[in-house]
């Protein structure tokens, strides 16, 4: 299969669901809420005691990297239901792309993941949170988001095919988010992490992400926070790109891989 | 045109194909009947690549399902046992999709799919109507145009009838045989018997992974023995006195107990008739009705399969081994036979009477 019939492929299914997205936006309902959830809980409940409107500029990084993350599962459970209800199967029929059915979800879903970063953006907006900088790096920053969008949603794929029912890929899916999203510098400064843990946090892609928009962005941690040291944290923008080009290279395979082996009885 | 070559499959310790062998000419229609885990599914889903066989080849369109799936999935069309629209798109995005998967331009899958629409009867509908909200036959009904959409020489439908209801499996046997009149080779699996018979040149039985059978309705029926009689006692007969009688006269008979009817291989057809007739007369016992008839599908079925061999351990003649055997046997009995509703109280009079066949 040619690169062009895998793109052709994935353009017919991404169009597919996003049609499928539009017609039940009741399921987008978590991509709004929960970032807005999350900015209103860190924003408010925990800014005063961790630097006040200064944490609140800190914090919309931090957010962006945990939605894109959270938002994978939106990957994993799409995928999953359509290999519950045979869709798949009907697809794996016909004389397709085997990557064009997973390219076409993890493209369309970074449909979903746009909204998810214009709520984002607007919650901060409405705190107080505020951009600092110019617009080449504000550009940049958005392709990153997107490039980040687009590598978790692999890994979200990859749990889908393995799980292969909705419900151990909702579990699944949500499951690895919250140690990956908490230990990392997402919501506080990574050196401010006890031990082992601190070096985790600093080569956590997540942190990469969260310190390469705070810098795109123009945002300074609060004064009261450890500044993070080390190669990640003065190279953000390059690790987290290099972070999403990495997992792309990993899970892209190995869920095609699943993709194929795939034999449901 | 479909050319199955010794295919086995082995899931576990489950052995669901054993050597399935089968050749479908150009042009006709073949039916692989079997009970539910008999095979008919791991076969289709071979034959279609969704799954590698652990040995044995099938060829579709001269390619090989092994070896050549992207070849083989260019010429076959495929509707499945669960009709697997997309829900959220209309009938005529989900045409238009499949369409432009197997290739096409969209602007010619669109002309294809308005087309299919007006075949299947599916343009009635508004045209913002999701095939979610689509009945049962509808939906199936698109799935069979979906699997036609590029006009492949060959396709196979697996259970294409299954949960529809009676309207929606005559309009999907419509449906069918308009293809098959266009020329398509088809594939048809099916566990109804009447199917099998209404739409297939030839028909192959199918049990615990093997075929079992092969040939047309009607030499499957010659093959179990010919004919049969059907008495209905009247209200109040001895049954086990009944039984006995036909078989001191020399016949095998089944009864149904809930109903008093008696059903007595004839294989020499009216002589039989009269000679069952008049051996209950003999003893007492007056019919209500008494008919000579070709077998039912549904009785060659069970011949073949065995599935009756559960409940006529006492039957000297029943091969029990084979029914005992078959893993599916009891699943087919009460999926197929429509005088399946017995219950406990069936065997116990006629085992007292002797040897006979209960259907419970």
């Amino acid at each position: 299969m040619s690169v062009a019939g895998v793109l052709r492929d994935g353009r017919v299914i991404a169009r597919r669901n996003m049609l499928g997205v539009r017609r039940t936006p009741g399921a987008l309902v978590t991509g709004v809420a929960q970032p807005i959830i999350f900015v209103m809980i860190l924003g408010f409940v925990f800014a005063d005691a961790l630097g006040g409107d200064n944490y609140r500029q800190f914090l919309i990084g931090g957010i962006l990297a945990q939605t894109l993350t959270f938002n994978s599962s939106f990957t994993a459970v799409y995928l999953a239901k359509d290999l519950q209800t045979g869709l798949i199967d009907r697809f794996r029929a016909l004389p397709m792309s085997r990557v064009g059915v997973i390219l076409g979800r993890t493209t369309s879903d970074l449909m979903t993941n746009l909204i998810s970063i214009v709520v984002v953006i607007a919650c901060g907006l409405v705190i107080g949170w505020r951009v600092e900088s110019d617009l080449v790096s504000v550009l940049l920053t958005g392709g990153l988001l997107l490039l980040y969008a687009f590598a978790t949603s692999w890994i979200g794929a990859f749990i889908a095919l393995t799980a292969r029912s909705v419900e151990v890929a909702q579990s699944l899916g949500l499951l690895w988010l919250f140690p990956v999203c908490f230990i990392s510098g997402a919501f506080v400064s990574a050196d401010m992490l006890p031990g082992p843990l601190r070096v985790v946090a600093e080569w956590n892609p997540v942190t990469a992400v969260a310190t390469a928009v705070r810098d795109g962005f123009g945002n300074q941690p609060p004064a009261s926070f450890e500044v993070a040291q080390g190669w990640p944290a003065d190279n953000a923008l390059l690790y987290a790109t290099l972070c999403c080009v990495g997992i792309i290279a990993i899970f892209a395979p190995i869920a095609v891989a699943q993709y194929r082996s795939i034999s449901k009885r | 045109m479909i050319s199955v070559r010794g295919i086995s499959k082995r899931f576990g310790s489950h052995q669901a194909l054993d050597g399935v062998e089968l050749e479908v000419p150009e042009g006709t229609v073949q039916g692989l009947l079997g009970p539910n885990g008999a095979g008919k599914t791991t076969t289709v889903r071979v034959l279609t690549t969704l799954l590698q066989p652990d040995s044995g080849d099938a060829f579709v369109a001269g390619r090989s399902v092994t070896d050549e799936g992207h070849e083989v999935r260019q010429r076959l069309g495929v509707s499945g046992q669960y009709a697997a629209v997309d829900e959220k798109l209309t009938g005529f995005e989900n045409l238009t999709m499949v369409g432009e998967l197997y290739g096409m331009r969209r602007r010619d899958a669109k002309a294809r799919a308005r087309e299919l629409l007006r075949d299947f009867r599916l343009d009635d509908v508004p045209d913002d109507k999701r095939a979610g909200a689509y009945s049962g036959g509808m939906r199936r009904r698109l799935d069979l145009a979906g699997a036609i959409v590029a006009r492949p020489p060959v396709v196979i439908l697996d259970e294409p009838t299954t949960g529809l209801d009676p309207r929606g499996r005559r309009d999907t046997w419509d449906a069918i045989e308009s293809l098959a009149s266009g020329g398509t080779t088809v594939l048809l699996t099916t566990q109804y018997l009447e199917e099998a018979d209404q739409l297939a040149d030839s028909i192959a039985v199918i049990d615990g992974g093997r075929i079992i059978a092969e040939g047309t309705a009607g030499e499957l029926k010659t093959r179990t023995g010919g004919a049969r009689v059907d008495v209905v006692l009247t209200p109040g007969s001895d049954v086990a006195l009944a039984v006995d009688a036909v078989r001191r006269a020399g016949h095998d008979a089944t009864v149904d107990v809930r109903s008093g009817r008696l059903t007595v291989g004839a294989g020499g057809g009216s002589r039989d008739l009269v000679d069952i007739v008049g051996a209950l007369h003999a003893v007492g016992i007056d019919a209500t009705e008494a008919a000579l008839r070709q077998p039912t599908l549904d009785e060659v079925f069970l011949q073949l399969t065995g599935a009756t061999a559960e409940a006529d351990a006492t039957d000297a003649s029943g091969d029990d081994a084979t029914g005992a055997s078959g893993p599916s046997g009891a699943d087919a009995s009460g999926r197929t036979r429509p005088e399946a509703v017995g219950g406990p109280l069936g065997p116990a009079p006629v085992a007292a009477a002797g040897p006979v066949e209960v259907e419970r």
